[in-house]
């Protein structure tokens, strides 16, 4: 507003006047330039696309598959998919070495995927966003503590220490997940300390102490909305290689157990038969691949959307 | 009028880490500054960058605590460092930074910003607040419908006049200016300067204000401090200290400032030297490497504020009416 401006409303002129705000809400502004830039990139439009199909597809399972995840029939083992010779309609993606159908397991199989994704991502973003708030906003000793701590868990191969993880808890879903969440917080907990410390200097943060805001409250209300950014981003990318984690841990036998219709498992599952019957190999893996990949390219283009050095005007 | 604040001997030390195995050295940010500011009037503290300016306005708003000296602010002695008190001076004490940019949040509308203070400090109703938000965006010039927008929405200019509308929520007695209008434009620091002298009549209020703009300092102020290398070495009424300063550096300072008039150019003094480093002050009256005036004495003794008419100044040459 010009000085102008400010006369005018010291002297209640254009009082009259109708809100000047412009049509559009904010938030709704926000979202919008979010989607241009995002739309920019068209891998991440797509991977965006994969990714909403794959959640559809988990939540309709019980609609969209043909056959019981579970269910073996002795009568079809090891049918090939349906382009291959002898393979049936009955089974389009063939059957597995008990005869249970491949279409319908992988069909499930996407539920426990993003059921992992969202389990460890939710426990590994809050237990890692609330430590390096913690470790960012005191610093000094506790700062060292919670550091060297996270400094010693990444410097373990993240997969061998999960193994050791589920070897310690048991083997199991649950605990896999556990594992997994563990192994990847360090990354949260050093993305938030370094966007608190640097926030913590601005003087907002300052104004808000003077007027007697709790560190609670700095913490939480002042300083971690305004970090949220880098961390969404991470969060993305993390659900993905919680998805690729626990197919290695079930690969090794380490996660879920069968009959679980999960990827990884079903992989491990599949080994004798990578000569003789491909397609029971290959399905799952290209499953995990795919996957994993729009989620990825998702992270890519959220990070490019949310980045202001990429925005331009 | 009576002195509603009031620094005794007011030191700041940072320990400053140098290396892993150097013995941490104490930077002297603020040294032994005593002043009082009145009720109602503006006291304008000046000097040149790392001068402890800005540090002597984070120990006024308590964002620091000093680590020497008194300081008493209303009648309460905060260098005791009672919570409570900490507490009611809140209320008492607030301050407006250099840079409108920085010191909003950018997540919260502006309506949100405002009734901070309120939230914390007092026990106001939702509605409540809402009025009284609306009301201080009146007070200082900005719409009623600018409360449901962003602080990215607006100038800089109107961002200032944001961060003094939530400085002033709590109806504090004293606000502490620091670099104020710095960071604006010409034009609009003319229109921040003019509603924060209209404030002040309205509202009563002792303004602390932080400037190295001379020329702005001569438009506000009643008094002037001026701070060199940590130290005040001369506190004047404002009409006393630009037509006949006392202290050297006051006087290099003043002839720096430039003038539209030709006929007001006067010998411009050009000092010599750098500012020495605050880790290791030089012995003796801290301006004496850079003083055309300096003899044996300055460079061994340290000049106290001395009575010279209105004016309180730190130097020998003054003293002993050498200049």
């Amino acid at each position: 507003m010009s000085h102008v401006e400010a006369d005018e409303a010291r002297e209640g002129i254009g009082a009259g006047i109708e809100d000047r705000k412009a049509k559009v809400s904010p938030r709704r502004q926000m979202l919008k330039e979010f989607w241009y830039y995002f739309s920019e990139n068209k891998g991440a439009v797509v991977g965006l696309y994969v990714f909403i199909a794959i959640i559809l597809i988990a939540i309709f399972a019980p609609v969209l598959a043909p056959y019981d995840a579970t269910a073996q029939n002795r009568g079809a083992l090891l049918v090939p998919p349906v382009w291959a010779d002898n393979g049936s309609w009955a089974y389009i993606l063939g059957t597995d070495a008990v005869g249970r159908d491949m279409l319908s397991r992988l069909i499930y199989g996407a539920r426990y995927s993003l059921t992992i994704g969202l389990v460890v991502v939710t426990l590994a973003v809050t237990v890692g966003i609330s430590v390096g708030l913690i470790a960012g906003y005191v610093r000094g000793w506790v700062d060292i503590v919670i550091m060297r701590l996270m400094d010693i868990i990444l410097a373990f191969p993240s997969l061998l220490l999960a193994l050791v993880l589920v070897a310690v808890l048991g083997p199991g879903l649950l605990n896999a997940m556990i594992a997994i969440a563990l192994v990847l917080q360090p990354h949260f907990v050093r993305l938030t300390r370094a966007s608190v410390m640097a926030e913590k200097q601005r003087e907002y943060v300052t104004a808000a102490r003077v007027v007697g805001a709790s560190p609670l409250r700095l913490m939480v209300v002042t300083i971690l909305p305004n970090c949220l950014g880098p961390l969404i981003v991470q969060a993305t990318l993390s659900f993905s290689s919680a998805i690729l984690d626990a197919a290695a841990l079930g690969f090794l036998g380490l996660g879920a157990q069968p009959p679980t219709p999960e990827w990884g498992t079903m992989l491990a599952d599949a080994q004798e038969f990578v000569l003789r019957a491909w397609w029971v190999v290959t399905f799952p893996g290209l499953a995990i691949l795919i996957t994993v990949l729009a989620i990825n390219l998702v992270g890519d283009g959220l990070r490019d959307a949310l980045d202001p050095k990429m925005k331009r005007s | 009028m009576s002195a509603i604040v009031s620094a005794e001997g007011v030191s700041q030390v940072y320990e400053v880490k140098r290396g892993l195995f150097a013995k941490a050295a104490g930077l002297k940010a603020v040294k032994e500054a005593s002043f009082t500011v009145e009720e109602g009037e503006t006291l304008a503290i000046v000097g040149e960058s790392g001068c402890g300016k800005s540090t002597l306005a984070r120990i006024l708003t308590m964002i620091e605590e000093p680590t020497e000296g008194h300081l008493t602010i209303d009648g309460i002695d905060i260098s005791a460092g009672r919570s409570s008190d900490v507490k009611r001076l809140r209320s008492t004490v607030q301050i407006v930074f250099q840079n409108p940019y920085g010191a909003l949040n950018p997540r919260q509308k502006v309506g949100a910003i405002i009734e901070e203070p309120l939230k914390i400090n007092s026990k106001l109703s939702r509605a409540e607040r809402r009025e009284k938000a609306k009301d201080m965006l009146a007070q200082v010039g900005l719409r009623p419908e600018h409360y449901d927008r962003y602080p990215h929405m607006f100038s800089g200019g109107q961002r200032q006049r944001i961060a003094i509308a939530r400085a002033l929520i709590l109806d504090p007695k004293i606000l502490v200016l620091d670099e104020p209008v710095s960071a604006l434009d010409v034009s609009i620091q003319a229109s921040v300067l003019n509603l924060l002298a209209d404030l002040q009549d309205r509202l009563k209020l002792t303004y602390i204000f932080i400037s190295h703009d001379l020329s702005v300092v001569k438009h506000v102020a009643d008094r002037v401090l001026v701070m060199y290398l940590g130290r005040p070495v001369e506190i004047a009424p404002k009409a006393a200290l630009y037509s006949e300063p006392k202290h050297p550096y006051t006087k290099a300072l003043l002839s720096a400032t430039p003038a539209t008039n030709p006929d007001d150019r006067g010998e411009r003094i050009r000092l010599t030297g750098e500012l020495p480093s605050p880790f290791d002050p030089p012995p003796g009256c801290s301006f004496n490497p850079r003083c055309p005036h300096a003899n044996e004495r300055c460079r061994t003794e340290r000049p106290v504020l001395t009575e010279h008419g209105p004016t309180r100044v730190a130097c020998f040459a003054v003293d002993e009416g050498r200049i």
